[in-house]
């Protein structure tokens, strides 16, 4: 076996990525429950990936078929069913997990100097996930299929002068056709998977060169000399980590961390699977009631609402009377969680350590970003359209009142170990 | 290999050069990729103009026929209808029809060729669904008029020309697309004819 590797390192660096990357990569020794989601984002995406490939094998590309193309991975494919249904709960526990995950970021500082870039490509992350889930929300080509890529595809429409040649480009049609369908597939199922898993990649990359953050915010890398040999931990890190730095208050990913996540996969697979068995369309908000039936092109469902994972964004949408407007703001809300790392203007990074205001507002935030996904699910009224619009502006608020008070923010004192 | 020293200045030429060169031929390459999601020369066809026959309506009917996959009403409008589109300017967005959502001959009060037709694409100009028509019940969204369009999405209204109430979501009037009436009974839905 030994030998076996010696003939693999020498071609390749194998046991060298194995030790840098898992074996001997220093990671905070206190990771909490919040640190499970990057690594239960990677078991849905491989999830998605497998059951993906698994339903092009039957699925049908085309307006004429499509529908009843999954009908017939349904009904008449053995397991077909658990396959389809794999994959459409896949995407809402994808965004779950993403959206967990941002905010775990959020919480403990995570995006601060020197993770800017780390959070831009995870940001990237979340952008063209939405983008493949939107995609791929047509591909049923049911009733929601189709009017929901109206509704969305017709926001292109707001863009001034160009507007309306980038819809019908888009498009390939006068209104939503065949020839969309069959774009949306291609893209769905090779363009933007290729890019999610080159983004992954170049995510987990930039996080191993700058090191995990932790709950505590407080860096594991100190000074070269400033630590005493006793102080040290007991473990073999990689000398990339421990060449220019004194490493501290860390355990290797591999074993301890591995062994960690699989708890907490474990625990997922329980609630993924129930979902999977007892609630597939979790009550419409998975699989929406209208998408059991075929696309009519003549006929709008009373009440169109995107799934659940759009709706924080379709309530900022809908919250303004002006179309172009509109559609700024809800680029805008994503615009500027692209810029958390430049809006905060903070040196403390864990939420543990900074001012009572800034938990007032990042609770503020996750209130505003969980009322407004209730209100894109319902229907304009006056009085949801006034909540709307209160709720946006909250969301918004929580970085225009970051950028001031994170500035000169009155911070407990961080200690200098985690230990300590 | 020749000793002689380095032109700088014809290797930065020829770098630049090869570059620009490159960069021309990567712009060419991305035209048919780009160019291919244009609609093809088969959904350009199936945008032909469709013709109509109005000549059986009922006043106050709605029929909708499908021009270029979307919906198109031709409403037959009664006097009472069109005598409440007097009076709503200041209820109306664009109560002049100034944005262009209609051909040169619509752009009038009733926004229509004919006072009586109203032809309009059912397509609310929010985000593309389709209004219910509402021939009696409209008094429940507008006080005190009877007939019009009401989009079940996001609560957009428009009065019986398809004149957008303001305070709605929906930024424009609905689109008149172009047509002409070939005879009394037969309007052509596609094409300005040559009335225009």
């Amino acid at each position: 076996m030994s030998k076996l590797i010696a003939w693999f390192d020498e071609r390749i660096p194998l046991s060298k990525t194995w030790n840098i990357h898992l074996a001997q990569y220093p990671a905070p020794k206190n990771f909490n429950f919040w640190y499970l989601f990057g690594v239960l984002a990677m078991l849905v995406l491989v999830n998605q990936i497998l059951t993906g490939i698994w339903l092009t094998m039957n699925y049908v590309p085309s307006a004429e078929g499509a529908f009843a193309s999954v009908e017939y991975i349904m009904r008449d494919i053995d397991y077909g069913w658990l396959l389809r249904y794999m994959h459409s709960t896949g995407a809402s526990a994808f965004f779950v997990v993403v959206y967990l995950h941002m905010f775990r970021g959020m919480m403990y500082g995570s995006y601060q100097k020197p993770r800017e870039l780390l959070w831009v490509f995870g940001m990237l992350i979340f952008l063209v996930l939405m983008a493949e889930a939107f995609m791929g929300y047509l591909l049923p080509w049911g009733q929601m299929s189709y009017w929901g890529a109206q509704v969305i595809i017709s926001l292109f429409g707001a863009i001034p002068i160009i507007g309306d040649d980038l819809t019908l480009w888009i498009r390939g049609d006068y209104v939503i056709s065949g020839a969309t369908l069959n774009r949306f597939f291609a893209l769905h199922v090779i363009a933007l998977p290729l890019v999610l898993v080159i983004l992954v990649f170049l995510h987990i990359i930039a996080l191993h060169e700058v090191g995990s953050n932790n709950p505590e915010g407080i860096d594991i890398k100190k000074k070269k000399g400033t630590i005493p040999e006793s102080e040290k931990p007991k473990f073999t890190f990689h000398e990339r980590f421990t060449k220019k730095y004194d490493v501290v208050d860390a355990v290797p990913f591999f074993p301890y961390y591995v062994v960690k996540d699989l708890i907490g996969i474990g625990i997922f697979l329980f609630l993924f699977c129930y979902v999977i068995f007892f609630a597939p369309a979790m009550g419409g908000l998975f699989l929406e009631p209208p998408n059991f039936e075929a696309a009519n092109p003549l006929k709008t469902p009373e009440h169109i609402a995107p799934v659940w994972y759009f709706t924080p964004f379709y309530a900022i949408l809908r919250a303004v009377p002006d179309k172009l407007l509109g559609v700024i703001l809800m680029f805008g809300a994503i615009v500027f969680l692209f810029l958390l790392p430049w809006i905060d203007r903070g040196r403390v990074r864990s939420i543990r350590y900074r001012c009572t205001f800034h938990k007032i507002n990042l609770t503020l935030f996750v209130i505003s970003f969980i009322v407004l996904g209730y209100l894109g699910l319902k229907p304009a009224t006056e009085v949801y359209t006034f909540f709307a619009r209160v709720f946006t502006f909250l969301y918004f608020a929580f970085f225009i009142f970051l950028w001031f008070y994170s500035k000169n923010e009155n911070t407990k004192p961080v200690p200098e170990r985690i230990t300590k | 290999m020749s000793n002689a020293p380095v032109d700088k200045g014809r290797r930065r030429f020829l770098t630049v050069a090869t570059s620009v060169v490159g960069a021309a031929g990567a712009v060419g390459v991305a035209v048919p990729f780009i160019a291919s999601w244009n609609p093809s020369e088969k959904a350009k066809n199936a945008g032909a103009p469709v013709e109509v026959n109005i000549g059986k309506m009922e006043p106050g009917q709605l029929i909708r026929n499908e021009w270029r996959g979307q919906p198109v009403w031709i409403v037959r409008r009664t006097p009472e209808m069109l005598a409440s589109l007097e009076g709503l300017a200041d209820q109306l967005r664009d109560p002049n029809s100034e944005e262009p959502q209609q051909p040169e001959y619509a752009s009038n009060l009733y926004r229509s060729r004919k006072d009586e037709f109203f032809i309009a694409v059912g397509i609310c100009t929010h985000l593309g669904c389709s209004p219910q028509y509402l021939e009696t019940d409209f008094g429940e969204q507008v006080e005190g008029i009877e007939a019009g369009f009401f989009c079940p999405c996001h609560g957009s209204k428009f009065d019986i020309a398809g004149r957008v109430f303001s305070g709605v979501p929906a930024p424009y009037n609905l689109v008149v697309p172009p047509h002409y009436y070939v005879n009394d009974n037969v309007v052509l839905i596609g094409e300005d004819g040559e009335q225009a």
